[in-house]
């Protein structure tokens, strides 16, 4: 063989590795069980660490290790030097190794129940969980945790791996015993499989080989069966969708929509339903840098261009027309939360599902579930690393499939709204009441059309400021100047809401939330209508403001803050409320017992101690001119 | 070899212009690789403002940028490429850099930290960490902050070194450019959470769940044009401490008795010259690379000088804004 034909021949086996597809698993299990070591000795007995590597190793291992004169296996993973110095592994590694017949990535999490929201990181991507039991521990809650963690995140496969048999006389009748134990809890989970392996990692029994103490044992050793083990997907078998990421314009003639698909298979031709508008087109053109494809499938980026010009914006789904995906504003959903700040019901916070987002809030937390027993309890919160079914309610509809059904639909992750921290992560499970399965009708007459025929732009004056501010005043003298100049409006204000669309709510928080959520709602329809709508509410908190800002579009929502002094506010004391206030007649009042955020960035600001309210209204109708609401 | 890079880039930037199909399809793994990658840079790319990507010539950066081209296809690159020069970078590498911006119309900025130059930094008589602190760490903190950069794409791996294995794909930098490792953002599925505030920005690495030996086989398969420095051949070399180094041009200092020596030698990796240390080898084409590789018995950023300057250099390194 000449050295061209060798060398092609050994390149050609390392790309065999790849038609395999990748095996991506990841190692769980209470703290001390084994679990880098165990990666550490996989890596190490499959040859893959390098000369440097290796004396990188046995360096470290002098130095930091825990095993005295042999290597610690443990250290070629602990990345972070902080870790490495409490000898503990606190962030999720991802290892890369592979062999003659696949590739592998592997997720090494943490053991310590503070990360947990690490092993649910580590097992959102993964098709197989391998856990960690000490043999002379047994089954801990620890262990526990991860396999509902690992059964609620969707992975199908669990290894048990009741490690350290060396240390507990590599005893048949212990490894059964486990065995017992765990399935006793585990079998009811609905796993595909669930496959123990006794081993001693740190020797790399039936790791990657098998020995003598452990004779009686005839199954596989654990990398046999990671190297056989089927995870080919069905999600190409489920109907195509395809979030909308980013719209390709590189110039007038072309149009097209990238995104990857999640689910299921595309052909030109084909008839496909913009899910959240119910506008249908068919696919003309599959675009790739590699030329025009006939068909793609589940797992592919591309690029779709349809027979028809459409609104089409990042946040839409592409579905297939036949089988849709879920629209609704509330669904129910399995919250993993993972923030030392509570989640609280009713709290607002950003919800990211595919390629939308959108303020959301759990509007109803159902029960959270004990992981020692997988009980459900009633909680009113839920704490960090907590796991709970809660209803959720989003400002604006969304487009899903149940998570157990096709992942990527189904996933969401929650931000805290200051911090942008990501604080749970969320899995639909079905879609709520109302909203679901009730697929939007496309009209024909549409915003932009009611809005032409009546010349003008429509938008939300939303004034807000404290009682006795002027908002209602200033209000009502820009209404009465819009209709002298043929313009279109509606008024909406505490006394025609009060006592009609919201007679059923009172001055809770959780009522007055819903207060402004109503008001926002109806404000968006006159919007819709094509009108100038005035609204004049107190509306003393920033994120109530923000959700009905985010219901229209950006140039719709016009914050006038009406910035009166509250000194000039208590003088006028129209309605006689802050004297009742200060005599405690009135409890959470605004500006006295109970906050005013005050706008950060509003469009506008008038203080009418300073101007007459005829001025503060022109300023306003200024505003709209230059912005050509009124023409 | 100018001529050479010239015809070759001129050749792949041609392929952009009329694409074909592909003659054999790339391996299940290459293509979720490629697919995932996409997926990350056009998230990027809507998402932000002001994304760019850290250009560094290298292997890694040129799959990066392959990555790109196609995710914009047939729209061209979207954001600027930002490439830190530290001065000592190899001839043959900013040949490459220019003769591919030429090509593909590309907005490259390059970035020096002046007040470094002025002062003369080297790596000879300063040492390679204050070098890389003055020359590259700065000097991208400096471009960071002049351009106003929400997102910057870089190329690194997770199985390059330790502190790699642990980085997000989006991996959140505050408003000092600072990266607190134990407080990373959980990230799961593709859910990347992109939300900042001003003065904030994330560095994103879309070659995250790559390995060396993935990036060589996606440049054969998809022929990607990479510096020529990666292909063995005789160079003048001396050796320092068991490290080959390349004597590039007459910057660096001959200590006594060494004289530069032609060597068939090659590059692993590539960055400041006098920092980079060649490999011995006969390997002149991709297949025989790749071989190399499988029968490798040092890893990859054994030949950066600067990772041996301390345990954990690297975490510390981009604690302070490294990449």
């Amino acid at each position: 063989m000449t050295h061209q034909e060798r060398t092609s021949r050994a390149v050609d086996n390392t790309s065999a590795a790849g038609t395999r597809g990748v095996l991506r698993f990841l190692t769980c299990g209470s703290v001390d069980d084994g679990k880098s070591t165990l990666i550490g000795r996989l890596l190490y007995d499959s040859k893959l660490l390098f000369e440097d590597q290796v004396n990188t190793l046995e360096r470290d291992s002098r130095k930091h290790g825990t095993t005295g004169e042999e290597i610690d296996f443990a250290l070629l993973l602990d990345g972070l030097e902080a870790e490495r110095e409490q000898g503990i592994t606190i962030d999720v590694a991802y290892r890369f190794f592979s062999t003659s017949k696949r590739k592998f990535v592997v997720a090494d999490t943490p053991g310590h129940e503070q990360y947990t929201r690490n092993m649910a990181t580590g097992a959102s991507t993964a098709d197989v969980a391998v856990i960690l039991v000490d043999a002379r521990k047994g089954v801990l809650t620890q262990t526990l945790r991860h396999t509902y963690i690992a059964r609620m995140m969707g992975i199908r496969h669990v290894v048990l791996a009741v490690n350290k048999m060396d240390l507990a006389g590599h005893s048949s009748g212990r490894f059964h015993e486990i065995i017992a134990a765990y399935l006793k809890v585990a079998e009811g989970l609905g796993f595909d499989s669930i496959i123990p392996i006794p081993m001693s990692a740190r020797y790399g029994d039936n790791l990657t080989r098998k020995t003598d103490e452990m004779s009686w044992y005839t199954g596989p050793t654990l990398l046999e069966y990671l190297e056989e083990l089927d995870v080919s997907s069905s999600v190409a078998a489920e109907p195509f969708r395809m979030p909308v990421q980013w719209v390709n314009r590189p110039d007038l003639n072309f149009r097209g929509y990238s995104g990857l698909i999640v689910s299921g298979t595309v052909q030109t031709g084909d008839e496909v339903v913009i899910a959240a508008s119910g506008t249908v087109a068919c696919v003309e053109q599959i675009v790739t840098a590699d030329g025009y494809l006939d068909a793609a499938e589940a797992g592919q980026s591309v690029t779709l261009v349809l027979d028809r010009e459409l609104d089409i914006s990042r946040g839409d789904v592409l579905a297939a027309s036949g089988d849709r995906p879920e629209v609704s504003d509330q669904f129910a959903a399995e919250v993993l939360w993972m923030s030392e700040d509570h989640l609280l019901p009713g709290r607002s916070y950003l919800l990211k599902i595919g390629t939308t987002t959108t303020p959301a809030s759990v509007s109803a937390l159902k029960h959270k579930v004990d992981i020692n027993t997988f009980d459900k309890q009633p909680c009113t919160k839920l704490e960090v690393n907590e796991i709970g079914l809660c209803n959720i309610a989003c400002a604006r509809p969304v487009v899903f499939d149940p998570y157990h059904q096709i992942r990527d639909m189904g996933a969401f992750i929650l931000i805290d709204r200051f911090t942008n921290q990501t604080v749970g992560a969320g899995m639909i499970r079905f879609g709520l009441r109302r909203a679901s399965n009730i697929h939007r009708h496309a009209m024909d007459v549409d915003k932009a059309t009611r809005a032409r025929i009546k010349g003008q732009s429509p938008a939300i004056l939303w004034f807000t400021g404290l009682s006795g501010a002027g908002k209602s005043t200033v209000a009502n003298i820009v209404e009465r100047k819009l209709t002298e100049a043929g313009l279109h409006t509606y008024s909406l204000d505490g006394d025609n809401v009060r006592h009609g669309l919201n007679r059923d709510l009172g001055f809770t928080d959780v009522d007055r939330v819903e207060n402004i959520r109503r008001i926002g709602e109806v404000a968006k329809l006159f919007v819709d209508a094509g009108l100038i709508v005035t609204c004049s509410f107190i509306s003393p908190f920033r994120s109530e403001r923000q959700m009905v800002r985010e219901l229209v579009d950006d140039e719709e929502f016009i914050e006038v803050f009406v910035d009166t002094p509250i000194e000039v506010c208590m003088e006028r004391d129209p309605k006689g409320l802050y004297e009742k206030a200060r005599a405690g007649e009135i409890k959470n009042f605004t500006g006295l017992d109970s906050p005013y955020e005050a706008p950060v960035k509003a469009e506008l600001r008038v203080d009418t101690s300073e101007l007459t309210a005829e001025e503060a209204a022109d300023e306003v109708i200024e505003y709209l001119l230059a912005r050509e609401h009124a023409k | 070899m100018t001529g050479d890079i010239q015809t070759s880039i001129a050749r792949y930037a041609k392929r952009f212009q009329k694409p074909q199909p592909r003659a054999r399809a790339l391996s299940p793994h290459l293509q979720a690789l490629e697919a995932e990658s996409i997926h990350i840079m056009r998230e990027v790319l809507a998402e932000f403002d002001r994304p760019v990507m850290l250009y560094s010539i290298g292997k890694d950066s040129a799959v990066m940028l392959h990555l790109a081209l196609k995710a914009f296809y047939p729209s061209s690159l979207p954001f600027p490429l930002q490439h830190v020069d530290s001065t000592f970078k190899f001839t043959e590498m900013i040949e490459f850099r220019d003769a591919l911006a030429e090509a593909f119309d590309l907005e490259l900025r390059v970035e020096i930290n002046e007040e470094g130059r002025a002062k003369g930094i080297n790596p000879f008589d300063h040492g390679s960490q204050l070098h890389t602190q003055v020359m590259k760490t700065e000097a991208l903190r400096n471009a960071m902050e002049r351009h106003g950069y929400d997102a910057a794409f870089g190329g690194a791996r997770r199985d390059e070194e330790k502190s790699r294995a642990k980085e997000r794909v989006f991996s959140f930098r505050d408003a000092k450019q600072g990266w607190d490792p134990k407080n990373q953002r959980p990230e799961l599925w593709r859910n990347y959470n992109t939300r900042i505030t001003k003065g904030e920005s994330i560095r994103v690495f879309p070659l995250s769940n790559w390995t060396e030996l993935d990036i060589w086989q996606y440049i054969q398969e998809e022929d990607i044009p990479i510096v020529p420095l990666y292909f063995a051949k005789e160079r003048p070399v001396v050796e320092r401490d068991g490290q080959l180094i390349m004597v590039d041009d007459d910057r660096l200092p001959l200590q006594p008795g060494e004289t530069p020596r032609q060597r068939m030698v090659r590059f692993r990796t590539l960055g400041c010259y006098p920092l980079t240390a060649g490999v011995e080898s006969s390997a002149q084409s991709l297949d025989e690379i790749v071989l190399e590789m499988l029968t490798a018995r040092t890893s990859e950023r054994s030949g950066r000088l600067i990772d041996h300057d301390e345990a954990g250099s690297m975490e510390k390194k981009k604690r302070e804004g490294y990449f």
